[in-house]
C-alpha cells in the first residue's frame, strides 16, 4: 500500500492549507550562514524549541556538531520583550563558550514582540558584556516572510554590513557562494586557486562543518571566514553574488554603501553556470584562465556526449530552493533531459518566469510553482509520470510510491551521506551529479530490462 | 580512547565542582541545585534536586519546547488524526517524520503520519490575525481527506497575535458533525520544556476524546499502556508480547495508536504506565473519571519486562494468566539470555551515561546492568522532581509562573461510566501482599551512590563530564551525537535510536545488548590518530633494504 495513500490525482485549488512543504523558516538559514563565520557561536533569539528544531535538522544533514544558543524565552519575556533574555544570554555566551563572534538571528516570537537587537546590542556593549574586540551581529529573520532561504540572505547580509572600507583597494575579490554544501564551499575556492584569484569567500562553512575525527571536539573548528576579513570586503575590486534569492542582497548593499562593484550570477552548478562563474571572476580580476580549468570544462563535456543517449528525453521533477532550482534546471535542460515539473516553496513570481525562460521552445512544457508544495508536485506526477526525481529526503515516500529513482540533492538531506564531502559546484561537481543520474537510471533499467534484452555493456 | 583511560579516581564533588567552574557566579549557583550527587556524601547538598526550571538564557540545552512535546510527542504517533500546525512554516516543517515512530495503519489504511499540514503564516495573518485561514486551512483538509478527526496546534506568534484555536475548531467541529476537530495552546514558550507540550495534549485528548466510543471491547485481560511511542517499533514487541500472554491492549498512548484506540480507552480494566513523565496524570484521570487503577511498568530491559508482565497478570490475579505469563518468559528468556552471556564478555564492567527525556535516561539502565555496565552520571531533558525523587515528592511541588501556564483539568467521577474495578478490600489485599499501586520510585533510587545526576545538562557539561570520567558509552540525542563523538567515545541516540529498534520487550533487549556490543567494541575509536601523530619527533630516516 501507498505511504502517501490520500493524495488524490484530483487537484484542487488550495488557498490556506500547505501540504508537504518545499521550504523551511527563516531563522534556520541564518543559522548555517552563521556557522560560515570563523569562531562564531550562532544564537537563537526567542524560545529555545525553534533553536532545537534548528540544530537538529542542521544535525541530521550535515552529521556534525551544531552548536548554537537561545534566549528561552519565558511567557513574560513573550509579552515585555526579551531584552534581558538576550542580554544575559550574551554575557553567559562570552563567559562560558568564549567565542569570537555571536551572531543572533530573531525568530518569528522575537519579530512579532519587535525585539530591536541593535538596540539590545548596545546595551550590552555598554554594560560591558561584550568583551573587547568580540562581535555581536544580528539579523532579522521572521518566519512568516519568504522562507530559510530568505533567513541565509539576511545573516549574509548582515555579514558584509561588517565591512570597514578604508578607501584602499585591495587585490581581492568577495564571492559569496550561496546556500552550498562545505564540500561545494571547498571546491569554490579551489577553482579560485586555479583560476589565480584571491577571494573572501563568505559564509565559508568549509573546515566548520565537514571537520575530522581526532579524539578531540573543539568547538569552533578552524575553518570560516574571520572578521577581521569581513571587515575588509569593503576594500575588495568586486563582488560575486551567487544566487539572487541567497546572495544578491549582501553584494548589493556592499556596491551600494563600500563602492564594491557587483555582480550576481547564478550558482555554478553545472556546464554553462559555472562558465559564466569561472568568465566573469577571470574578467573581474584580470587573469586568464589556465588549461588545466578548460581540462576539467572538458572532462564533463565529454561525458555529456557520451552518455547524451540514456539523458534524453528524460522527465524530470524536480523541488528545493530556488538559485539552486535555476543552475540545476540549466543543466537538465542543456542534456536535452526535460524538467517538467518544478517547485519551490520559496516565494517569488521572478522565479516562475526565470524557469519558464530556460525551458522555452523545449520540446516539453514546464509547470512551475513558486511558494508551491510537494503535494501538488505529487498531484502532477500520478497525472502524468516523470522518470527522475530531484530534490531532498521528504521525495523518498513519493518515489516509493510512484517507482520513480530519487536523485538527493538540496535541503535537508537526512537519510544519505557524501553531500558534506563531494561537492556538485563546478565542471568536477557536474561530473558528480552526471554519475549519480547516470546510475540511477541505469540501475533502474538493468532491474526492469526483460532478461531477453538484459544488456552487459554501455 | 580506551588507551587513555583516567587512572586517578575523581571525587563527585571534584566534578561537579568542575563543571560549576565556568559558570559566572549567578549561573553557577542555580546549576549547583540542579547537579545533585546521588545520596549526597557532602553534608550541605539536600537530596534534592532543582528540575523543570526555566533553562538559562545563552546555555545550550538539549531541551526542546511545548509544541514539539504536544504536537511531536504525544499527537505525533496517532495515525489517522490530521494534524495542522497553525504558523508560520518551519515549526510543522520540523515536527514532520523526524521522531521515527513506527506505525500500522491497519486494515481500514488511514494513516496522516507522511504528511505535514500547516496554515503558513504569513506577515499579513500575523497582522490581522489568522482566524480565517485557520478555519479556511480546516475546511480544506476536511474536503480533501475527509478524516475522523483534526487536530490544531498553536505556534508562538498564534498566542501572541490572540488567534482563538479553540472558537474556530469548535465552530468547524459543529458544521461538519462527522469530524471531531479540537486544538492545543502548546505555544513554544508556555513552558520550560516538552514537558509542559506533553500536559497540554494529554488534557485535550483526556477532555474531547476518551470515552468516545462506548461500543464495549473484547478481551479478558484489558489493558491501557500509557506514555509508549513505538520509536524503532518498540510498541509492537510489547504487543506481540501481550498478545501471546492473552492480554489484551486497548490503546496505546500514544505510539501506533488510532483515533478508536482514545476513544475506547475507558473500557481497560488496568492502566500500565510506561513513560512517567509524559503522561502520570491521565492514569490518575482514568482512575478518578473511570475507576482503572494504574501501575508503573518498565519493558525496556529483559528483567524489567518479566517483572512487569507479572505485576499485570498479579492483578487480574487469575491463574489462567499467571501461568501463561510464566511460560512466555520462560519461553522468551533463554534467547535474551544466550545473547547476554555472549556480550558479557565485552560489555561486563564497562560504563555508560544517560541524558534522555523523562523516563528513559532510567529504563535503560536496567539494560546496562543486564550486560553489567555500570551508570556513572544520568539525568532528564525534562523531568520534574518526582521523576528523579518519586512520586511522594508531588505534593511538595510549588507551583510556578511556569506551571501555573499549563491548565490543569479538574476530573469527577463519570455518573454513567465510573467503575471501581477492584473493591477496597481487593486493593487492600494487593497492597498488603507488597502490591505497589501509583507508585514510582523515581531515577535516583536505583542509581549508585556517589553517582551524579544532572537536570537539564547542557552541551558544555556534557564535554566536560565525558572529557573527565571517559564513559564507555554516552547516550543522549541527536544534538548531542556528533560533539560527544568527536571525543572520541561512541555516542548512542535513545530519542531515535539511530535508526534502530526494537529496544523494549525480550526481542528488544536481544537488539540493545547486539547494538552496544558494536559499539563499545568498535575499532574505529582506535583510530584517532595517526601513526606519525604517536610519536611526531623524527628520531631517525627509514632506510630501504
Ligand atoms: S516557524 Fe517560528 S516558531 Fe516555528 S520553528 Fe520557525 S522560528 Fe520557531
Ligand atoms: S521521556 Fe522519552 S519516552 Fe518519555 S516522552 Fe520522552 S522521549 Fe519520550
Amino acid at each position: 500500500m501507498a505511504l502517501l495513500k490520500h493524495t488524490p490525482v484530483e487537484i484542487k485549488e488550495r488557498k490556506a492549507l500547505t501540504i508537504n512543504p518545499a521550504k523551511t523558516c527563516q531563522p534556520i538559514g541564518a543559522m548555517y550562514a552563521a556557522l560560515g563565520i570563523h569562531g562564531c557561536l550562532p544564537h537563537s533569539h526567542g524560545s529555545q524549541g525553534c533553536c532545537a528544531y534548528h540544530r537538529s535538522t542542521l544535525t541530521r544533514h550535515y552529521k556534525e556538531p551544531i552548536s548554537a544558543a537561545t534566549s528561552s524565552f519565558t511567557e513574560g519575556a513573550s509579552v515585555f520583550g526579551g531584552h534581558a533574555n538576550l542580554v544575559q544570554a550574551i554575557d553567559n555566551i562570552f563567559t562560558v563558550y568564549d567565542p569570537e563572534v555571536i551572531a543572533v538571528h530573531t525568530t518569528c516570537l522575537s519579530e512579532t514582540i519587535g525585539d530591536d537587537l541593535k538596540q539590545i546590542f548596545d546595551k550590552a556593549t555598554k554594560s560591558g558584556k561584550v568583551p573587547e574586540g568580540k562581535t555581536c551581529l544580528g539579523a532579522a529573520t521572521p518566519s512568516y516572510v519568504g522562507s530559510h532561504v530568505t533567513g541565509f540572505s539576511n545573516m549574509v547580509k548582515s555579514m558584509a554590513q561588517l565591512a570597514e572600507p578604508s578607501g584602499h583597494k585591495s587585490h581581492k575579490v568577495n564571492v559569496i557562494p550561496g546556500w552550498v554544501e562545505p564540500a561545494d564551499m571547498a571546491e569554490i575556492k579551489r577553482i579560485a586557486e586555479m583560476v589565480g584569484v584571491d577571494i573572501t569567500l563568505f559564509p565559508d562553512t568549509d573546515g566548520v562543518l565537514n571537520a575530522p575525527l581526532t579524539g578531540e571536539y573543539k568547538m569552533f573548528p578552524d575553518g570560516g571566514v574571520t572578521v577581521a576579513q569581513l571587515k575588509k570586503t569593503g576594500d575588495a575590486i568586486g563582488t560575486l553574488a551567487l544566487g539572487e534569492w541567497c546572495s544578491a542582497d549582501a553584494a548589493r548593499w556592499l556596491d551600494a554603501k563600500c563602492k564594491v562593484p557587483c555582480t550576481v550570477l547564478d550558482m555554478p552548478f553545472g556546464l554553462a553556470a559555472t562558465d559564466r562563474f569561472i568568465d566573469v571572476l577571470r574578467t573581474v580580476a584580470g587573469v586568464s584562465v589556465p588549461e588545466s580549468v578548460a581540462f576539467e570544462r572538458g572532462q564533463l563535456v565529454d561525458m555529456i556526449s557520451d552518455m547524451h543517449q540514456y539523458f534524453y528525453g528524460k522527465r524530470v521533477a524536480i523541488w528545493g530552493d530556488p538559485d539552486q532550482l535555476i543552475s540545476m534546471c540549466e543543466f537538465l535542460v542543456s542534456l536535452d533531459m526535460q524538467p517538467v515539473y518544478v517547485v519551490t516553496g520559496t516565494p517569488g513570481k521572478k522565479f516562475e518566469a526565470r524557469i519558464k525562460e530556460i525551458c522555452a521552445d523545449k520540446p516539453f512544457e514546464v509547470k512551475v510553482k513558486a511558494k508551491g508544495d510537494m503535494f501538488l508536485m505529487h498531484q502532477w506526477i500520478k497525472n502524468e509520470p516523470v522518470d527522475l526525481l530531484i530534490g531532498n529526503t521528504y521525495g523518498k515516500y513519493i518515489a516509493r510510491d510512484e517507482d520513480i529513482p530519487l536523485l538527493r540533492w538540496g535541503f535537508p538531506i537526512l537519510d544519505r551521506q557524501g553531500h558534506q564531502y563531494f561537492p556538485t559546484v563546478g565542471y568536477k561537481g557536474g561530473l558528480r551529479l552526471l554519475e549519480k543520474i547516470l546510475t540511477l537510471l541505469l540501475d533502474r533499467k538493468d532491474r526492469d530490462d526483460p532478461e531477453t534484452t538484459f544488456e552487459l555493456v554501455l | 580512547m580506551a588507551k587513555t583511560k583516567k587512572v586517578v579516581q575523581l571525587m563527585p564533588t571534584d566534578i561537579k565542582e568542575e563543571l560549576l567552574k565556568k559558570y559566572p557566579p549567578k549561573v553557577a549557583r542555580k546549576r549547583a541545585k540542579q547537579i545533585m550527587i546521588n545520596e549526597a556524601t557532602e553534608a550541605e547538598a539536600p537530596p534534592e534536586i532543582l528540575a523543570n526550571v526555566r533553562t538559562i538564557p545563552g546555555i545550550i540545552t538539549m531541551r526542546g519546547c511545548t509544541y514539539a512535546g504536544c504536537k511531536g510527542v504525544i499527537m505525533g504517533p496517532t495515525r489517522d488524526i490530521l494534524n495542522i500546525t497553525h504558523g508560520p512554516i518551519g515549526c510543522g516543517f520540523y515536527s514532520w517524520l523526524t521522531r521515527r515512530n513506527q506505525t500500522d495503519p491497519g486494515p481500514d489504511g488511514e494513516n496522516y503520519m507522511p504528511y505535514c499540514f500547516s496554515t503558513d503564516m504569513q506577515d499579513q495573518d500575523i497582522i490581522f490575525g489568522g482566524e480565517k485561514k485557520l478555519a479556511a486551512a480546516i475546511q480544506e483538509a476536511y474536503d480533501i481527506f475527509h478524516p475522523k478527526g483534526i487536530c490544531v496546534f498553536a505556534t508562538c506568534p498564534v498566542g501572541l497575535i490572540g488567534d482563538d484555536i479553540h472558537a474556530v475548531s469548535k465552530k468547524m467541529k459543529e458544521k461538519f458533525g462527522d469530524c471531531n476537530v479540537f486544538a492545543f495552546s502548546c505555544e513554544g514558550y508556555k513552558g520550560v520544556s516538552q514537558s509542559a507540550g506533553h500536559h497540554i495534549a494529554n488534557n485535550q485528548v483526556f477532555s474531547h476524546l476518551v470515552g468516545e466510543n462506548e461500543e464495549a471491547k473484547e478481551g479478558k485481560y484489558k489493558i491501557n499502556l500509557l506514555g509508549e511511542y513505538n520509536i524503532g517499533g518498540d510498541g509492537f514487541e510489547i504487543d506481540r508480547i501481550f498478545k501471546k500472554c492473552g492480554i489484551t491492549n486497548i490503546s496505546t498512548f500514544s505510539g501506533n495508536s488510532s483515533y478508536d484506540q482514545f476513544a475506547s480507552a475507558q473500557h481497560a480494566d488496568l492502566d500500565c504506565v510506561m513513560c512517567h513523565r509524559s503522561i502520570n496524570y491521565v492514569a490518575d484521570m482514568l482512575e478518578t473519571k473511570y475507576g482503572i487503577p494504574w501501575i508503573k511498568v518498565n519493558f525496556i530491559g529483559a528483567e524489567s519486562t518479566a517483572k512487569s508482565l507479572r505485576k499485570i497478570a498479579e492483578y487480574f490475579g487469575d491463574k489462567e494468566l499467571i501461568d501463561r505469563v510464566e511460560e512466555v518468559i520462560a519461553e522468551e528468556m533463554p534467547e535474551v539470555k544466550a545473547m547476554a552471556e555472549q556480550v558479557r564478555p565485552h560489555t561486563e564492567g564497562k560504563t555508560a551515561m544517560l541524558f534522555v527525556g523523562g523516563s528513559r535516561a532510567h529504563h535503560y539502565q536496567d539494560l546496562f546492568a543486564e550486560m553489567g555496565m555500570k551508570t556513572l552520571s544520568a539525568g532528564y531533558e525534562f523531568a520534574h522532581r518526582d521523576d528523579y525523587e518519586g512520586r511522594h515528592v508531588i505534593p511538595e511541588l510549588k507551583p510556578d509562573a511556569d506551571s501555573r501556564n499549563i491548565e490543569e483539568i479538574t476530573v469527577e467521577a463519570d455518573e454513567k461510566l465510573y467503575n471501581p474495578r477492584k473493591t477496597p478490600e481487593e486493593l487492600k489485599a494487593l497492597e498488603d501482599a507488597g502490591y505497589e499501586f501509583k507508585h514510582y520510585a523515581g531515577l535516583n533510587e536505583q542509581m549508585d551512590k556517589g553517582t551524579l545526576v544532572i537536570d537539564d545538562l547542557n552541551q558544555y557539561e556534557a564535554d566536560k563530564l565525558v572529557e573527565l570520567l571517559k564513559p564507555d558509552i554516552f547516550c543522549a540525542g541527536i544534538k548531542e551525537k556528533f560533539s560527544i563523538q568527536k571525543l572520541g567515545v561512541p555516542m548512542k541516540q535513545l530519542h531515535s535510536y539511530d535508526s534502530g529498534g526494537p529496544y523494549a520487550g525480550f526481542k528488544g533487549a536481544i537488539n540493545f545488548y547486539k547494538e552496544i556490543d558494536r559499539l563499545v567494541t568498535s575499532k574505529v575509536w582506535s583510530y584517532m590518530k595517526a601513526p606519525w601523530q604517536e610519536s611526531p619527533e623524527l628520531t631517525a630516516t627509514f632506510v630501504w633494504e
